[in-house]
């Protein structure tokens, strides 16, 4: 592949703290971490200085929305890639809800190659399960997993996956190559036209509840079909109490489930509904401050394995509106290590090896990401951020490399700032700026 | 005041100052003048995403007997049923010069983002969102309860008011409770579990399936409209079965205290929520409100522009 034609074949990160431990310089040779040397002794072309920032493995975010082919007013492969380079990543999986679907050999291999020529991080196509998302027929699975985009994950995102029966046939299915089932749980009749978490709030406000029972009866189904047929299954974006719950009880009886949360469902509630600006509408829903609580819980007890952003772009005038025309969905990509930082790290709910594993490790083992979190040792591939864990910076959606501009985070201090990140040996983010 | 979008917008200070505006206002104009040159110059549009026709005349007569211009800006036949955002029809009307606009939207919150967004810079006044509120139609409702109930001045204090009817809907029962509640009245929201919204416990009321119970303690009793195809999502089995439950008839009108009053926002499903017998009684005051309704909307909109002249 090309950049690895164009990787220097020697780089120093002097002074870096691997997952903010002792200091050390990080030696990268062909792509490789060839040694953690004492601080001040490693040589090479290229010396970045690293002086005490953070070293964790390149984050893998298991559930981005690219939006090409299709809406490529929105984002596209190439914003899309440059996003998730600044905000630290060095792959990111691809939701299939695009247009064209990808329910084909041929569009996740247009993804995965789109991927590939933006050169910053690897795009893992994620494949429909059901073609067209429809729900009623299952889509090629073992086409786009033999495919060049060697898909394992396959989802319905943004739609559930809602027939007991296909779930069940797709959760079999995927086990001949390995692959996993990442389901957005929802009932949809429990959801019809629903807008906000369903509570108190939404009674007040007169919109139409997302009521949590319609997440957490989807989840319960799901592990248990997971647990008959020997499946493994992964939850996406789960934001309620209860089924953090089901989650952790299914984890208890062996149940092969992985779970993941979104940054803003650590950070946000439904009060910003009051509000109705709609750069807050987002499925599933804020959820209240008790979910929040229990999601921090599940996410530090290892119940929810995985931090993925979940980040979608949204062209302005599908935000510009009125609540109820609005789209669902956030951006995420440039904030979710600090918002992980902010509502994690600096609680103390995990050190910097447990924001490792759940931004890198968990996602890149789940997605069978080969080359992917495999964390800042010697022989690892070097795909590694270097974080300065004592800078904040103020969030302003003009200046996000996204195309779109649906920031919840608007005017919002965050703490830790993304310095540098290599991926397999190449600097792609120098200094915050994306390297040239 | 620099918008009204919720009743809980107004405190009861607030609230009792439209309500004496309005009171002073529709004795002047019924007594000699029919308009007051107060809003000349002014420009007031009414903006309706949503069919309403009484609502846009009981506005539009309030500007106009204020002397206020008015521009009609209806969903249909104009540019908004093209499917106009409501940003590109605020902006437009911000280009007409609109000092305030009267907005009345399908989507619950629509007015509140009006006012919010940075499209326009003048009073929005919401005429009804989606399920969310209807704050002129609470004041209505409160004038109207004052003047038969309280002698036409101060608050509410323990007024016992009951709500029947689909809760879970109606903009109408949001705003009510939250503004009687404010001038000291008891609510009772009276409907079957399915027509009553989550967290409804949490509101400033009490809450009943039980409409006979109310009744007998009731020194007003507001039926909301409930339609018939609610039950063709399981909120009700059938019309019948509602109306023998909740709808008010002669004999629950026989239940009520000799001086209680029977209300509605209109319009009625006669045979429904209310049997035509006591729609036509004489202790249902649905004209009155109907009347009152343009004396409180010319309160609003005076106290939102009239002392304001040559402000921005
Ligand atoms: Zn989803």
């Amino acid at each position: 592949m090309s950049h690895e034609a164009t990787a220097p074949e020697t780089v120093v990160l002097r002074g870096a703290r691997p997952y903010g431990e002792d200091q050390v310089d990080i030696v990268v040779r062909d792509g490789v971490i060839a040694e953690l040397a004492p601080p001040g002794t490693g040589s090479a072309a290229v010396v970045v200085d690293a002086d005490g920032l953070v070293a964790l493995p390149g984050l893998v975010d298991l559930h981005t929305h690219l939006r090409e082919p299709g809406r490529e007013d929105a984002e596209t492969v190439e914003t899309g890639s440059r996003a998730a380079a600044l905000g630290g990543y060095t792959a990111v999986f691809a939701m299939a809800n695009t247009l064209p679907v990808a329910d084909t050999a041929g569009v996740v291999e247009q993804v995965w190659r789109l991927g590939q020529e933006a050169g910053l991080v690897d795009v893992f196509p994620v494949g429909a399960v059901t073609v067209g998302l429809g729900g009623t027929q299952l889509a090629e699975l073992g086409a786009m997993a033999g495919s060049a985009a060697r898909v394992r994950v396959f989802s319905d995102d943004g739609k559930c996956v809602h027939d007991a029966v296909l779930m069940r046939r797709a959760l079999e299915y995927v086990k001949a190559f390995d692959g996993v089932i990442a389901q957005h749980a929802q009932e949809p009749r429990l959801t019809e036209d629903a807008q906000m978490n369903e509570g108190v709030l939404s009674g007040v406000l007169g919109l139409t509840g997302w009521p949590a029972v319609a997440e957490e009866s989807v989840i319960a189904r799901d592990v248990l079909l997971a647990h008959h047929v020997g499946s493994r299954l992964h939850v996406c974006h789960v934001s309620t109490a209860g089924s953090v719950d089901i989650i952790r009880w299914a984890k208890a009886r062996g149940i092969e489930v992985t779970a993941e949360v979104t940054p803003h469902h650590l950070l946000l509630t439904e009060d910003l509904v009051r509000s109705y600006d709609p750069v807050y509408k987002v499925n599933p829903p804020l959820r209240t401050s008790a979910d929040v609580e229990a999601l921090w819980e599940g996410l530090a007890d290892g119940t929810i394995d995985v931090v993925a952003t979940d980040h979608a772009p949204h062209a302005l005038e599908d935000k510009d509106c009125e609540w109820g025309a609005a789209a669902f969905g956030m951006l995420g990509l440039q904030t979710a290590l600090s918002v992980v930082v902010q509502t994690m790290l600096l609680t103390g709910r995990l050190d910097w090896r447990g924001v490792a594993d759940r931004m890198s490790v968990a996602p890149a083992r789940i997605g069978r990401a080969h080359g992917h979190g495999a964390g800042v040792q010697r022989g690892a591939t070097a795909s590694i951020v270097l974080v300065d864990p004592e800078a904040t910076w103020v969030v302003d959606p003009e200046g996000l490399a996204s195309k779109s501009r649906n920031s919840p985070y608007r005017g919002m201090e965050l703490p830790a700032q993304v310095r540098h990140v290599l991926r397999a040996g190449r600097i792609t983010v120098r200094d915050g700026e994306l390297a040239s | 005041m620099r918008h009204l979008l919720s009743a809980a917008d107004l405190d009861a200070e607030a609230a009792i100052l439209v309500l004496d505006t309005a009171a002073e206002l529709a004795a002047v104009t019924d007594r000699s003048v029919k308009k007051l040159p107060t809003l000349r110059g002014r420009t007031v549009v009414n903006l309706f995403f949503e069919d309403s026709t009484r609502t846009r005349i009981s506005f539009e007569m309030a500007a106009k007997r204020l002397s206020a211009d008015v521009i009609n800006f209806a969903a249909k036949g104009s540019s908004v049923s093209k499917g106009e955002s409501l940003k590109d029809t605020a902006l437009t009307l911000e280009a007409m010069g609109a000092d305030a606009v009267v907005i009345r939207h399908h989507a619950s919150g629509a007015p509140h983002r009006l006012a919010t967004a940075g499209w326009i810079a003048g009073a929005v006044v919401n005429a009804g969102d989606g399920t969310h509120e209807h704050p002129t139609q609470a004041l209505l409702d409160a004038f109207t309860l004052r003047r038969h109930l309280r002698g036409g001045t101060g608050g509410l204090d323990g007024l016992r008011v009951t709500i029947v009817g689909d809760v879970l809907h109606s903009r109408v029962a949001r705003s009510n409770v939250l503004l009687l509640a404010t001038l000291g009245a008891d609510v009772t929201l009276v409907a079957p579990p399915t027509l009553l919204p989550t967290g409804v416990h949490e509101w400033p009321c009490r809450v009943s399936y039980d409409i006979d119970e109310a009744l007998p303690s009731s020194d007003a009793v507001m039926m909301l409209r409930v339609q018939a195809e609610r039950m063709h999502d399981a909120y009700f089995p059938s019309a019948r079965e509602y109306s023998r439950a909740y709808g008010l008839d002669r004999d629950r009108l026989g239940a009520l205290p000799d001086h209680a009053i029977v209300m509605h926002p209109g319009p009625m499903n006669r045979g429904m929520e209310i049997s035509a017998e006591v729609a036509d009684s004489d202790r249902a005051v649905m004209v009155e409100q109907v009347t009152n309704g343009v004396s409180v909307r010319m309160a609003v909109l005076y106290l939102l522009l009239g002392g304001s002249t040559g402000e921005k």
